[in-house]
């Protein structure tokens, strides 16, 4: 069993006339479990495909990505040792991660 | 990300074209960079395209400072693919390390003898005559071949194939005296000096390597060479 492609979900939730957002990996620094380019993609329900970490931010990221459908606005999120919130939704690797939201218009 | 982006990535993603996308980080604005030309919204000058296409060459995304802030790449690569033709004694070390360096490997030899699951476990077979098996391949742009039978029969159709298609390395094993004799032959075939100049021949870099192990990473030195090389002028 394979993971449905990200994009071509992110398509598909569109064409369903669902509200969709995609997160991207931009910049890692240590030892972070997923690449720069990774992405997620998340529709207005909440539900994802694809990865931006081992798991331990993903769900930070799907809220800020309802968000981020609902006000259009990209953002840009820093998950870190040295963040208060990597504290809060446990970046256990130690790394970093940048991760850009994006709604898909 | 605009629906035009996502459609047109998506399109060029299914006909296994390299592209770049490039976005600005505080608006979104995107641009698609390919090779010969751009599409979007997003201003890029020409040092940062040319900043989006090495890290297209690189396989790798990252983020570039532009006058506008910045700028993150994404790389939409076709996965690389090996073709070796010739389930020889060379081909046992190129295909694991050719493999472990992120390579979808196909080995073509429509000798059964030699292309066995026992001698080559864990990788695609096809005993087809190489020249049948190429044109189902279809070789891309992110496609190495590389033929190693020293046999004509066997070798010269494959590398026919190859240079009909854009395969961005293709190199043929064989002395300098079997690569003269291999020319006159593709020119008999029409091929010009251009086209056969392609031919990495003798294959692989010249670190003396001796041994087939050590020939095979010759052979994929030479490919990762290629393959990170900015395009000649």
């Amino acid at each position: 069993m394979t993971e449905p492609d990200i994009l071509d979900q992110a398509a598909a939730w569109r064409a369903d006339g669902k509200g969709v957002a995609l997160a991207t990996v931009v910049v890692t620094w240590g030892s972070s479990p997923r690449p720069v380019g990774s992405q997620l993609a998340v529709d207005d329900a909440g539900a994802f495909v694809g990865s931006v970490s081992g798991g331990c931010i993903e769900g930070a990221v799907v809220r800020e990505a309802l968000d981020c459908i609902g006000d259009g606005k990209p953002r840009l999120l820093d998950f870190g040792i040295s963040n208060e919130q990597a504290w809060d939704v446990g970046l256990a690797c130690g790394g970093k991660v940048q991760v850009f939201v994006e709604r898909v218009e | 990300m605009k629906a035009a982006i996502l459609s047109t990535l998506r399109e060029t993603r299914a006909a296994k074209v390299p592209v770049a996308l490039a976005t600005h980080l505080a608006s979104g604005a995107a641009r698609l960079v390919w090779p010969d030309r751009t599409e979007g919204e997003l201003e890029l000058d020409d040092g940062a395209v040319a900043a989006a296409l090495q890290a297209l060459r690189d396989d790798r995304g990252r983020t570039i400072e532009t006058a506008d802030g910045p700028v993150f790449v994404n790389v939409y690569n076709p996965p690389r693919r090996l073709v070796v033709v010739g389930a020889v004694h060379i081909a046992q070390p190129l295909v694991p390390m050719a493999a472990i360096g992120g390579y979808q490997v196909v080995v073509i030899d429509p000798r059964h003898g030699f292309a066995t699951d026992a001698r080559f476990p864990q990788v695609t077979l096809d005993t087809d005559w190489p020249d049948e098996a190429m044109e189902r391949v279809k070789p891309d742009v992110r496609t190495a071949v590389v033929t190693l039978t020293h046999d004509p029969k066997l070798d010269d159709p494959a590398l026919a194939v190859a240079l009909r298609s854009p395969a961005f390395y293709i190199g043929a094993l064989g002395s300098r005296r079997t690569h003269a004799a291999r020319v006159e032959r593709l020119k008999a075939l029409g091929f010009g000096d251009n086209e056969i100049g392609r031919i990495h021949a003798p294959v692989g870099l010249d670190i003396g390597a001796v041994s087939p192990a050590e020939i095979a990473v010759s052979i994929m030195a030479q490919i990762t060479q290629t393959l990170h090389a900015e395009p000649a002028a």
